[in-house]
């Protein structure tokens, strides 16, 4: 038994952390994770939720939100390829204009 | 109890990965903490009774996911990041709002600690059929979009990591 606000907490946390390096992060891929990790602290308290009321269609959102990240990852990486191939750089302080 | 000291164990594992996430400069190490934090954060999933979602967390989270990370970050060579004094306006906005932004989560989660109560293990278990079911009658059109969205990304991947032919 312990209070469904600490697994809330938790994902505050989490959250925090993914908000705090999505600023600090200077490499495009890290900045990528960063994204990934605020999306599983999200999860968590989907699932904490639907645990505390008993609803199965929390645990369906985790499915989507995990295929959105998915999506995410696949299309993300491949724009990090083509910033790569026409920049040489991964560094976002390098990457600010729309034209070379 | 036993729902208490695994929750700790791997809470503190979960925070510790993040901190290490955030602190580490090489992007291969921040990789591999990540994957630390998605495993254990399977398993407080499976302590909320949710194992198929944990499955699928350890399969495609820190399976697929990472696996395609990893291999990205080991196809460009990333190295260490350059240290750089990053945007100004940025750090002195950003950093005093994330602390709001936490503290306002805290304050509003510990107001409403009587209504929100209490989860045990084995109160609640949803078995994979139950999952099943509710995926595929009452979220099924959800469900067959997010298969157009799948789709979509997949040929936007091919058509954005093409080589560009002279």
């Amino acid at each position: 038994m312990i209070p469904l606000s600490w697994y809330v907490i938790l994902g505050a946390i989490l959250f925090a952390i993914g908000v705090a390096s999505f600023l600090i992060k200077r490499n495009i891929i890290t900045i990528f994770m960063s994204i990934e990790l605020m999306l599983n602290a999200v999860n968590l308290t989907f699932i904490a939720f639907a645990s505390r009321w008993h609803q199965v269609s929390g645990q369906v959102f985790v499915f989507f939100v995990m295929v959105v990240a998915a999506a995410e990852a696949a299309v993300g990486l491949a724009i990090v390829l083509a910033v790569f191939r026409t920049r040489e750089t991964l560094n976002v302080d390098q990457v600010n204009l729309l034209k070379l | 109890m036993f729902h208490l000291v695994l929750f700790l164990i791997f809470a503190v594992i979960c925070v510790a990965g993040a901190l290490n996430f955030l602190l580490q400069r090489h992007p291969v190490n921040s990789a591999l903490s990540l994957i630390v934090v998605m495993g254990s954060l399977a398993l407080l999933f499976l302590l909320l009774g949710a194992e198929f979602v944990a499955a699928v967390q350890v399969i495609v989270y820190a399976g697929a996911v990472m696996v395609l990370f990893v291999f990205v970050i080991m196809l460009l060579n990333a190295g260490e990041e350059e240290k750089t004094r990053g945007n100004k306006v940025a750090l002195a906005l950003g950093v005093p709002g994330l602390i709001a932004f936490f503290i306002l989560i805290c304050w509003t989660v510990s107001a409403a600690r009587s209504q929100l109560g209490r989860v045990s293990i084995g109160d609640f278990y949803v078995p994979t059929q139950q999952l099943g079911i509710a995926l595929f009658r009452e979220f099924l059109l959800p469900f067959e979009v997010t298969s157009v969205l799948v789709l979509i990304a997949i040929m936007g991947a091919v058509v954005l990591a093409r080589r560009e032919r002279q």
